[in-house]
């Protein structure tokens, strides 16, 4: 037996295989959609709402939660803001698509 | 509980693969609206996941749907032109909710299944959590002020600027290493830290001037998916991990290349002090050089009898909201069988790809629109180059040892064969650079207001 693995190290893991992954799919990326990827990075950083969830959603009523709550209301703009956002540029992008090929 | 840890584990991985396949979408225009619909799915399923393992269900679904409300409605009214605003204020909420979670854990680990008292590791974590969360919402807000032009673009420094960053940097760590080294829970330590956090953040921004402004807002995009990875190390939790991570090599990346485009070593941006509000009047180096003007009618003709004309825009376009007569005079030179085509320099807007957005919402087919790297070498076959509010990014200077630009990649308009610059007068661009493209003999200035112009060009033709 050589012992239980720290929980951190699996984080660190993870997120060391999480930014190789990141950079290796954004370098894709067509540089005429740039502000788009960042209208949707922008959603996906709204993650943090997971984190905000379990803050407000703590057994104890303290401030703690209601700090929470806060939080849930900032990342959810973020989401919703964001996807809808990104979703409306990409729609001009399309609307030529079919000008172009018709 | 009615879902057991390994569930929500890999729920959290089905989401983080779909988060992955959102960025990949946007490898093309064609893929991009699915790739954003997987985004939308990813966060769907961590979501639910992660309203099956809280208590105040009702509570959190409440708080959702009001901040679900407010982003729909930014979402839908937000000019085009102002998307750099909207991101470096979305930035601002992920920075400052990073905090609220890091404040909330320190006040009740147990409610995140954190050991109480808690460790020195959690400590650590929280503690980069919250720095670079506070860094994220002060630096955002001073970005969001200075981009929507509640506040002045030039930079502000003073003397020691540096020194002071620094000191209270060190001031910092040392009010963490307080926090790590107590026992319990040392409020005053984790205040005075995030207060100085806050501060920092406001202060790494200020010396930045408008025109590196591309690059403090993918910075910021890259702080806030650091932020959310550093909350996901406190938390033990691998989503806010994997998904805060993908979003902050993005940013780096976006960073990385706006300093390339501007020749703009990383480091010297961040240190600021470069740029203005632009207009500076022209660098007068004693010489009296002449220009040649004329009017749009001249200019109109000059295109009409063309075989091929590249249109380089710059942000002056947008904020002359010129981009639809513009899309009116490609169409109709596109009817006289003219070949027309728009050089896109990656810094053309106030953040990265954002002229290809403005055009796009200008209905001009992407294909018409030519990345810098993909166009430069077809200048020099060109008739006529048609430039509408660029300065810096089509300036010759770049190509001479010594001027400040030296080593900027250009879009090289100088080598077509005539060159019209719609401009407002003659004065200097960001860089503050006189521009020697103005005085070429084969160079005809239109001056006014870009859209009045091109609209008397369309007149014209």
């Amino acid at each position: 037996m050589i012992g239980t693995i720290d929980p951190t190290i699996i984080n660190l893991t993870v997120f060391v295989l999480a930014v190789f992954v990141g950079y290796h799919v954004v370098w894709n990326v067509t540089p005429a959609l740039h502000t788009p990827l960042m209208s949707v990075t922008n959603a996906i950083s709204g993650i943090i709402l997971v984190g905000a969830m379990l803050a407000a959603g703590s057994a104890e009523a303290d401030w703690g939660m209601w700090l929470g709550a806060v939080a849930v209301v900032l990342a959810s703009i973020n989401v919703f803001g964001g996807f809808l956002v990104t979703q409306r540029m990409l729609e001009m992008f399309r609307k030529k698509d079919k000008k172009g090929s018709a | 509980m009615t879902v057991s840890a390994n569930f929500v584990a890999l729920a959290y991985l089905v989401a983080s693969v779909f988060f992955i396949f959102a960025l990949k979408g946007l490898s093309s225009p064609l893929t991009s609206r699915r790739g954003n619909f997987f985004g939308m799915v990813g966060m769907a399923i961590a979501v639910a996941t992660t309203l099956m393992v809280t208590k105040n269900a009702a509570l959190i679904v409440g708080c959702i749907a009001v901040g679900g409300v407010i982003g729909a409605v930014v979402a839908r009214r937000v000019q085009m032109t102002a998307m750099p605003e909207l991101v470096a204020f979305m930035h601002s909420l992920v920075g400052l909710a990073a905090v609220f979670i890091a404040i909330a854990a320190v006040n009740n680990p147990a409610a995140f299944n954190l050991p109480v008292p808690l460790p020195m590791g959690s400590k650590l974590e929280l503690f980069l959590g919250t720095f670079i969360g506070a860094m994220t919402w002060s630096g955002s807000v001073i970005a969001f002020l200075k981009l929507s032009g509640r506040m002045s673009g030039k930079p502000i420094t003073f003397g020691g600027q540096h020194a002071v960053n620094l000191l209270l940097f060190i001031l910092m760590l040392g009010f963490g290493l307080w926090f790590f080294f107590t026992p319990e829970t040392n409020w005053a330590a984790f205040a005075a830290m995030t207060a100085i956090a806050f501060v920092l953040g406001f202060l790494i921004i200020i010396p930045i001037g408008g025109a590196d402004m591309p690059v403090v807002i993918s910075m910021l995009n890259s702080y806030s998916g650091w932020a959310a990875a550093g909350i996901g190390f406190s938390l033990g939790n691998p989503m806010l991990i994997i998904a805060g991570s993908l979003v902050g090599s993005s940013g780096a990346i976006l960073s990385y290349i706006m300093c390339k485009a501007m020749n703009r070593p990383f480091l010297s941006v961040i240190l600021g002090g470069f740029g203005s509000d632009g207009g500076t009047a022209a660098a007068d180096d004693g010489v009296q050089k002449t220009h040649r003007s004329g009017s749009a009618e001249d200019a109109a003709f000059l295109m009409g009898n063309a075989d091929s004309v590249i249109i380089v825009p710059g942000y002056g376009l947008a904020v002359a909201r010129a981009q639809h007569v513009v899309k009116e005079l490609a169409h109709k030179l596109h009817e006289k069988g003219i070949t027309v085509r728009f050089a896109i320099h990656p810094v053309a807007g106030r953040m990265p790809g954002h002229m290809n957005v403005l055009l796009a919402e200008a209905e001009i087919p992407y294909e018409q629109v030519v990345e810098m790297d993909e166009i430069n070498n077809d200048f020099s076959n060109t008739d006529v180059v048609l430039v509408l509010g660029a300065n810096d990014v089509i300036n010759p200077a770049a190509n001479v040892p010594g001027s400040p630009i030296y080593g900027m990649p250009i879009l090289e308009a100088h080598k077509a064969r005539t060159i019209l610059v719609v401009k407002r007068s003659m004065a200097a661009g960001y860089a503050g650079l006189d521009n020697d493209i103005f005085y070429m003999d084969k160079t005809m200035m239109v001056f006014g207001d870009a859209k009045k112009v091109v609209e008397e060009m369309v007149k014209a033709l």
